[in-house]
């Protein structure tokens, strides 16, 4: 089962986390383990199963990143690679910059580059919400090539605030 | 245990259960809420101590009592101790009396001529609390309960826990947390819609957690704490201070070695702690053997000693509040649990990090044990309203390369959760693969807590890198990992042998309840022999009496000595220890005596009807 499945879903990349919310609340109340201590082992144990399937796939789809890899993930996309090792070719004079920075600890100049890396990041997730919606329309795979692009960067930005972020 | 009882709708009676570092309580749910079942002398509280007396093994209040004057042969706060190494708590062990004997894995403590892990002794405290509740409730048997754990209490700790319940006769069908124990004893839900964060300070253990209330159902947000933080502590910074003193003041640079002094003194400064939540002012006063000690504490100078402990109770709610992604003003209501909470600063720290006054309405010692057994009214089916989704408090992880931790399973996330992993052979022809479980925040196999090592055996032979066996972790709601492995290629089912590392082996807990079995049939026999006895002293009393009267001088010859006989054998057999053989000879004297006795009750009723006394 899904974790789209799970919750009663379409597999679609936009969706509403309050609605989401809502229907993990319901799940559960019938779901959780806890409703199954007077039955037999079989059904306690499905209950164990499907309410783990219910909290891991709302942690996944409740946040929009994870829920876009989950979804990669199952179309055979290959995620987690790459973490930092290519640097991606628009970014190369600013990580050289910033090493330089890293390496002079320069409170200022890391301050400047945090806080323009955080609003490349909110850029990104602007960005996605269309290529979200893009897919959703399209179902193509084309669209989900595009949008791992997109997360590639994404985390290669992310790493470099963590850097900053553990240096100051 | 309920194999035989697969009982669709048969109401077997679920008790809760908080088992403190220094008190226990047992609770139970009726139709107008949660009440506390009494102990034997009609109180709220089992002591967490117990004492090994060579014949017997007490619990309790009993056991308490025994603290000053049989202090190695004494325990308390064996929580502390609960799923952890003897590496781990050799700071503390320093301040207990009794000794820990060197084992692999698990702590083994030196009571007196036995030796005890932490579960059996928990469970000692676990069967006093059963034993009240089948007091209580006329003599129904318990068998099921609710167990509340600290929420920041990892998975050994938790599985020794759920091992005490076994090794007790209890079934655990779930291990609370009990900050969430506490917010459902408050009863908050009534608001509906809110945020609560729960600090419970305790004798041994700090937990806070942050919730999110939503028409009854109580979702944790975040979790954080300190198992090695409560009230213990600041008894030990007393406690320093006083016997510091009195090897001055006596002259005796030894005393802190005698563990009866240190117990009267521990008692004299728990006392004085306790006094000084109500008094800006008392003294510190023992009386040992004679020997005076006093010293007077200002509640300025206790809060000076103290305040670092408080302060370190405050980077776990921050860390908390951070993860629940909230700043302490959107906290809508903070619960306070637990008796330390009783200290004004610690009020004072929580008002001023959270800006809100504090629930203090229920007891803070009882708060606890009513939540456990609120749970225990939602797992019977007798609360339909609530529901509890509580999270695992620490990340999960398994060793990889260059022993760092790859997580699993975040902190925070809510139970039961689970990841999965796919394992391979590193050499052609390898049959077993070997999985270090780790639990911690931090990089480094070093820097984590080592859980369990899993071991993937009979693998099919294969060149190196082609078998794929696919590992499940699954944390339960009880928070206790679970771990099973289905080979990819042929998806059967892969064998999985776990070796805890600090914690007791299946087999250990059999053989422990195994022995809890025997000491029950023990505990019976010994009961059955103390009733008989009873009953042969009335006997032999009556007979007795009978043998002085003009009816027994009646009775011819042979009657009399066969009356002697048996009355004198039933004085002997009466210090036998088995309880069949005394009701016996019992038999026997009612039956010689049975003319006797007629003969008595005739002339009883004709002195009677000549209204003579005999």
């Amino acid at each position: 089962m899904t974790y789209f499945e799970a919750f009663g879903l379409e597999p679609k990349l936009v969706v509403d986390v309050d609605d989401l919310q809502q229907r993990f609340y319901r799940l559960s109340r019938e779901l959780h383990p806890d409703r199954f201590t007077r039955r037999p082992v079989e059904e306690q144990q499905q209950a164990l199963e499907k309410t783990s399937v219910l909290n891991d796939g709302l942690r996944t789809l409740k946040d929009p990143i994870r829920r876009a890899e989950y979804v990669l993930k199952q179309h055979g996309f290959d995620i987690g690679e790459q973490r930092t090792k290519d640097v991606p070719p628009e970014l190369l004079e600013e990580v050289f910059e910033l090493n330089m920075a890293l390496e002079e600890s320069d409170r200022e100049q890391l301050d400047g580059f945090r806080t323009k890396f955080a609003a490349m990041l909110g850029e990104i997730d602007g960005g996605l919400q269309g290529l979200f919606a893009a897919y959703d329309a399209s179902q193509s795979r084309d669209d989900l090539q595009k949008i791992r692009g997109v997360l590639n960067r994404r985390r290669y930005i992310e790493n470099l605030v963590q850097k900053i972020d553990s240096s100051i | 245990m309920s194999t035989f009882q697969i009982d669709f709708g048969e109401t077997k009676r679920i008790i809760g259960i908080d088992l403190g570092t220094t008190n226990s309580l047992g609770a139970f749910m009726d139709l107008t809420g949660p009440k506390i079942i009494p102990t034997a002398n009609g109180g709220a509280i089992v002591p967490s101590v117990v004492s090994n007396l060579g014949a017997e093994v007490v619990a309790g209040e009993n056991a308490r009592a025994l603290l000053v004057s049989h202090p190695e042969r004494t325990v308390y706060s064996v929580k502390r101790l609960m799923g952890r190494s003897a590496d781990d708590i050799q700071e503390e062990l320093r301040l207990f009396p009794f000794r820990v004997v060197p084992s692999e894995g698990v702590i083994r403590l030196q009571l007196g001529e036995k030796t005890f892990t932490p579960p059996e002794i928990s469970a000692f405290i676990l069967r006093e609390i059963k034993k009240n509740a089948e007091a209580y409730f006329n003599g129904e048997e318990i068998t099921q309960a609710v167990i509340t754990v600290p929420a920041y209490f990892n998975d050994a700790q938790r599985q020794a826990t759920k091992d005490a319940g076994r090794i007790a006769g209890l079934e655990v069908l779930r291990l609370v947390n009990e900050p969430t124990a506490a917010a459902l004893a408050y009863g908050l839900d009534k608001r509906q819609n809110g945020i609560v964060a729960v600090y419970d300070f305790g004798g041994g253990t700090f937990d806070i957690s942050i919730l999110k209330l939503h028409d009854g159902i109580f979702e944790v947000l975040a979790t954080n704490g300190d198992t090695h933080l409560g009230g213990d502590d600041i008894d030990n910074i007393l406690l320093a201070i006083a016997l510091d003193d009195m090897a001055n003041e006596w002259g005796d640079a030894k005393v802190a070695d005698n563990h009866q002094i240190v117990q009267t003194v521990r008692r004299a400064v728990i006392a004085a702690k306790e006094k000084l939540s109500f008094v800006p002012e008392t003294s510190i006063e023992l009386d040992y053997k004679g020997k005076k000690y006093q010293r007077a504490l200002t509640r300025e100078l206790f809060e000076k000693l103290i305040a670092p402990i408080v302060d370190r109770t405050l980077g776990p709610c921050r860390a908390a509040l951070k993860d629940a992604g909230l700043t302490p003003e959107q906290v809508d209501e903070v619960v306070l649990v637990g008796g330390s909470t009783r200290i004004p600063l610690v009020r004072q720290a929580v008002e001023a990090l959270f800006k809100a006054k504090p629930h203090t309405e229920l007891n803070p010692d009882e708060v606890v044990a009513l939540g456990a057994a609120v749970q225990a009214g939602i797992l019977s089916g007798d609360v339909t309203d609530k529901l509890l989704l509580d999270v695992t408090p620490l990340s999960l992880g398994i060793e990889t390369m260059g022993g760092v931790v790859s997580k699993l399973i975040h902190r925070n996330s809510t139970i039961p959760a689970s990841a999965s992993e796919t394992f391979t052979t590193a050499v052609d022809g390898q049959s077993n693969v070997l999985i270090h479980v780790l639990q911690g925040e931090r990089e480094m196999v070093r820097d984590c807590r080592s859980l369990a090592r899993f071991d993937l055996k009979g693998i099919d032979p294969l060149p190196a890198g082609l078998a794929k066996i696919e590992v499940r972790f699954l944390i339960d709601a009880n928070g206790i990992l679970n771990v099973t492995a289905r080979d990819g290629r042929t998806g059967k089912e892969q064998s999985v042998e776990v070796k805890p590392s600090y914690g007791l082996t299946d087999d250990q807990v059999e053989a422990m309840i195994q022995e809890s079995f025997e000491k029950a049939e023990d505990d019976f026999r010994e009961r059955q022999v103390r009733e008989a006895r009873v009953e042969a002293d009335r006997l032999i009393a009556a007979v007795a009496k009978s043998k002085q009267s003009d009816a027994f001088a009646q009775l011819p010859e042979a009657e009399r000595n066969e009356i002697d006989r048996v009355y004198n054998e039933l004085q002997v057999v009466y210090h036998s220890d088995d309880y069949a053989f005394i009701r016996s000879k019992m038999t026997e004297l009612d039956e010689v005596t049975h003319h006797l006795a007629e003969i008595m009750v005739n002339t009883a009723v004709s002195g009677a009807l000549k209204g003579t006394k005999i």
